[in-house]
């Protein structure tokens, strides 16, 4: 349904974006990850004809984005960050103008309008000025807005911004149950929202993509080391010294909190029971031992302090010397 | 209902819940008001003396009243149009809808018409409680009601042309301010050529400056002479102003 080739969008002097290359295929969503500023929403406006890219291809359904924006944007629902709404409008008022705009007409406007009032939840306040409403009820007359044409693909840029956990889940509900039926571009930078309801995730930084893959898999293909939190409550003062001693374990941080000790091992070996063992034979007071995995978090901070974060993350893979993370935070971005 | 006119009506509406329409009316209905009833009462005084001198009073309202009034409320609309006009698409960047309406699927030139559009039916609307004057004089008065028409004319035309200007200069800029100020600004200028055009006399540069101001044409109209010439330069003007603000939202886009 969209079809990304090497975009690149210049201001002057300035890239924001660098050869942007990816699809989405039809009824897939898709997370556009990355910290501020990292091109996410210059995308977003390239896909939606909003502002033409200065080299490169987009399309969308078929359509090009620079030769066909009428069409592209018939078949498009956009939310931007700030939900475009008029505040001096009532609810009903605008998704009525904004259908109009679309083109809905009389019993069509009518079925969508309350089709999109009801799956938002927008009945209570379908009467009242939009200037009135909390951010969490614009942030969902945005979402209203870009659905009510019922478009094939749907591009949201950061769209639980502001609102509440439990409206985050409905609205996380929501863009899966869209799932299937529409293609789904999704920015955030939220980590656990792109797990929680993308196929695919893109990691974007400074302009260019960095990874893109299944969340879990991008944590198996960056993970290379396994990693271990212990926690006693009589640790020895070379506690340090003598649970690095044991086999497969290669590095021993303090952890967060006195007693606590981080753990990093070699790749696929589980140093647990030997831990445990040796915890528990000198007395130590063992308490907790569970193994982390490394979290799309993780994933995410690795990948965007670092320009070539995926090479780097499958090099450091192969080798059996570890960097710890920290170490990767004073890397420059 | 088309694109246009969905935009038209959204626009009316957004005029009408804000006080600015009210405020901005109501001074102007008022100011109107006093100057025609200023004219009126002078046009008295002078028939009066007319009276003493001559025994009879034989007074031009058409000349005493109208015509003043007219070219007063030349300066009236530059003062109020452009805070009505200031807001179309200053606000709609400043409030990040912008993005939002040049994304939907209709062209440029339809947003452009239906904020144009729906500023001017509310001009009209002010232009036409305005007729008062003229209908109420018609009670009590004989007056010739042709110039009067063609002066209703030239104001339609003079504020299509005021409205235009301010249409541009709100797509300059984010700031209402701003964009009332620079409306002002070019209004002004455009005034002040038909100054510096009779000061430059019968050369050809002189001619075309005077050409470019609105005086001359408007005061055609407003003398009861409806040439295509005028004509053909305030519809040009417009046209004009309505594509430079078509280029202006072009490119701001890409900003």
């Amino acid at each position: 349904m969209i079809d990304v080739q090497q975009i690149t969008k210049r201001y002057g002097q300035h890239t924001a974006i660098d050869r942007v290359t990816f699809s989405v295929a039809k009824g897939e969503v898709l997370a556009f990850l990355g910290p501020n500023g990292a091109g996410k929403t210059t995308t977003m406006r390239i896909l939606t004809c909003f502002m033409p890219a200065t080299e490169g291809t987009a399309k969308v359904a078929g359509f090009d984005c620079a030769d066909q924006p009428l069409e592209v944007k018939r078949r498009i629902g956009y939310l931007p960050e700030t939900p475009p709404v008029y505040q001096e409008l009532t609810v009903s008022e605008y998704l009525q103008f904004v259908g109009r705009l679309r083109g809905l007409v009389g019993d069509t406007l009518t079925t969508s309008m309350a089709r999109e009032v009801e799956r938002l939840g927008l009945g209570p306040v379908r009467h009242r000025l939009i200037g009135n409403l909390s951010r969490g009820y614009r942030q969902r007359v945005g979402l209203a807005q870009a659905l009510l044409h019922d478009p094939p693909v749907l591009i949201l840029d950061e769209p639980t911004v502001g609102l509440d956990p439990k409206q985050i889940i409905e609205i996380r509900e929501l863009i899966k149950s869209l799932a299937g039926s529409h293609s789904v571009i999704l920015s955030t930078h939220i980590l656990p929202e792109a797990t929680a309801v993308c196929q695919r995730v893109v990691i974007i930084s400074g302009g260019r993509i960095v990874a893109e893959d299944t969340p879990d898999q991008l944590s198996a293909r960056l993970r290379h080391s396994e990693k271990v939190s212990l926690t006693l409550t009589r640790a020895p003062q070379d506690a340090l010294a003598r649970l690095g001693q044991i086999l497969g374990v290669q590095h021993v941080h303090a952890g967060g909190s006195p007693g606590n000790f981080l753990l990093e091992c070699e790749l696929g070996r589980d140093v647990r029971e030997d831990v445990a063992q040796v915890a528990v034979s000198n007395g130590w007071g063992l308490i907790e031992l569970k193994s982390i995995s490394m979290t799309l978090e993780d994933v995410f901070l690795q990948l965007t302090r670092d320009e070539d974060g995926i090479a780097r993350g499958t090099e450091l893979a192969s080798e059996p010397a570890v960097t710890t993370s920290s170490d990767n935070r004073e890397s420059p971005a | 209902m088309t694109p246009v006119n969905a935009i038209i009506a959204k626009e009316l509406r957004s005029y009408f819940v804000s006080p600015v329409v009210y405020v901005v009316g109501a001074v102007f209905l008022l100011i109107v008001g006093l100057l025609a009833y200023l004219y009126i009462v002078f046009a008295g005084a002078q028939a009066i003396q007319l009276m003493q001198m001559q025994g009879q009073a034989a007074i031009n309202l058409n000349d005493l009243v109208f015509r003043n009034l007219f070219s007063s409320i030349r300066f009236v609309l530059l003062i109020i149009l452009p805070i009505l006009t200031m807001r179309l698409f200053a606000e709609e960047r400043k409030l990040r809808t912008f993005e939002f309406l040049m994304t939907s699927p209709i062209g440029l030139n339809e947003i452009v018409a239906g904020k144009f559009m729906s500023v001017f039916l509310v001009f009209l609307g002010l232009l036409g409680l305005t007729g008062l004057v003229p209908l109420v004089l018609s009670l009590f008065s004989d007056f010739d009601w042709y110039p009067v028409l063609t002066g209703y004319l030239g104001l339609a035309l003079l504020g299509a042309l005021f409205l235009s200007v301010g249409v541009f200069a709100s797509a300059l800029t984010e700031n209402q301010i701003v964009a009332a100020f620079v409306s002002f600004g070019l209004l002004l200028v455009l005034w002040l050529m038909a100054g510096l055009g009779s000061l430059l006399g019968d050369t050809a540069a002189g001619q075309v400056i005077s050409y470019l101001s609105f005086m001359e044409h408007y005061d055609h109209l407003v003398r009861g002479l409806v040439d295509t010439k005028d004509l053909v330069y305030f519809f040009s003007a417009l046209v004009v102003m309505l594509f430079l603000t078509h280029r202006v939202v072009d490119s701001a886009r890409w900003q």
